[in-house]
């Protein structure tokens, strides 16, 4: 899921490419960004109005006509710093523990319930999402391409951790149980 | 209706027990992915299902006809005129060029020679390997190769297409390359797919994944 903060800031990022009205924003964000769910135009006005409360844009020439699309933002120097702090910050490296699958895994070995067939229906929903992410790839554009890599990538590495987890469920069993 | 089926399948070698009872079926036209850990049996039910190994017991059927009953001679025949194979390692004839190799099954069946290379000569522009066909398989990339014999896999427009790893050698990148072309191939003449993987991003491909473990199908996976 996009976090509020990501819209704000590709946002702002598409500002400091040019300036832009919140129309030809909406667009080019949905163009890249926003895969099957396109923004609300709501949230691009809202986020607008704090960016500019902020002090990170501010409304440039106001063409004639009526409608908050006939505005155009323009990124301010603070705006601009604060877009290169956040791409030069490395994304956080989420622990990712698996936590709910580990606590399933884990209890139903405690409660002595079958975690190997847990396990392999969380395989086939994962191969399913696999399947369907594939098929984005084949069809898809290299933008479409490149987030369904992303996402084929950590559904291949938590498939790891399941079979690996399946291969020492006995070892898992033995320390869970009492 | 289903084009490939094994029933209760068990393969030991010696001792040592491969396929304890593995049941599986693919519909015509179907692509199915075979994956499972290293040693439990996958590639070994892959031989079975093709007619290169005959089980100890249970039954393997093609087309509605059953094959582990036949001799050497006759699943030689089958595998020749209605398979085709792709495997991850050393399977183009590296005297023969490219084009020589993708016509050997067309050659191998009785073809003339100037026929079979001219049903082998598009499989390059489709593949992406135009102006390679006189090249030998020294000459070639791992993915170029690999498409070679994909193409040589389909060439005959075999009933069945069984690949062993065919991405396994390749890099992420030409490995998907080469799947690319292997289900749009397949899709468009509706050969059925035999896939054996350990990948699951390759195993995404297919229309439907069973996990072999233990020497048994786990039919749980369904797409």
């Amino acid at each position: 899921m996009v976090s509020d903060m990501s819209v704000s800031m590709t946002l702002l990022g598409l500002l400091e490419r040019e300036p832009s009205h919140g129309y030809d924003l909406k667009r080019h964000y949905d163009t890249f960004f926003s895969r099957g769910k396109p923004l609300p135009f709501g949230q691009v006005y809202s986020t607008l109005g704090r960016l500019a409360r902020d002090g990170k844009i501010v409304v440039g020439e106001i063409e004639p006509g009526v409608g908050p699309e006939r505005k155009r933002y323009v990124i301010t120097e603070q705006g601009a710093t604060e877009v290169e702090s956040w791409l030069t910050e490395p994304v956080e490296a989420e622990p990712n523990l698996q936590t709910v699958l580990f606590t399933k895994v884990v209890l139903a070995l405690m409660l002595g319930r079958p975690a190997e067939e847990y396990l392999d229906r969380q395989r086939a929903a994962h191969l399913r999402r696999m399947t369907e992410l594939t098929e984005i790839r084949r069809g898809g554009d290299l933008v479409d391409v490149l987030l369904a890599d992303h996402g084929l990538f950590h559904l291949e590495a938590d498939l790891h951790w399941i079979d690996t987890t399946v291969a020492r469920l006995d070892a898992l069993r033995k320390v869970v149980r009492k | 209706m289903k084009a490939i089926e094994a029933r209760d399948v068990l393969l030991s070698f010696g001792e040592t027990p491969a396929l304890r009872g593995a049941s599986v079926s693919v519909a015509p036209g179907e692509i199915v992915a075979v994956m499972g850990p290293s040693g439990s049996g996958k590639s070994t039910l892959l031989h079975c299902l093709a007619g290169i190994l005959v089980p100890d017991s249970g039954e393997v059927h093609f087309d509605g006809r059953r094959i582990d009953t036949l001799n050497e001679n006759q699943r030689s025949v089958l595998r020749r005129d209605q398979f085709g194979f792709v495997f991850q390692f050393g399977q183009l004839v590296p005297e023969l060029t490219a084009e020589e190799n993708v016509a050997l099954p067309l050659l191998l069946g009785g073809v003339k020679r100037a026929a079979a290379l001219r049903e082998a000569r598009p499989w390059f522009e489709r593949l992406g390997l135009a102006g390679l066909e006189r090249r030998r398989s020294g000459e070639l990339s791992g993915g170029q190769a690999q498409r070679v014999a994909l193409a040589r896999g389909l060439v005959a427009r075999p009933g069945a297409l069984f690949a062993d790893e065919p991405t396994g050698a390749l890099d992420s990148l030409t490995g998907e390359q080469v799947m690319d072309l292997l289900v749009a191939s397949a899709r468009e003449q509706g050969t059925t797919v035999v896939l054996v993987t350990h990948e699951a991003r390759i195993a995404a491909y297919a229309d439907r994944q069973v996990i072999v473990r233990d020497g048994k199908v786990n039919g749980l996976v369904h797409s």
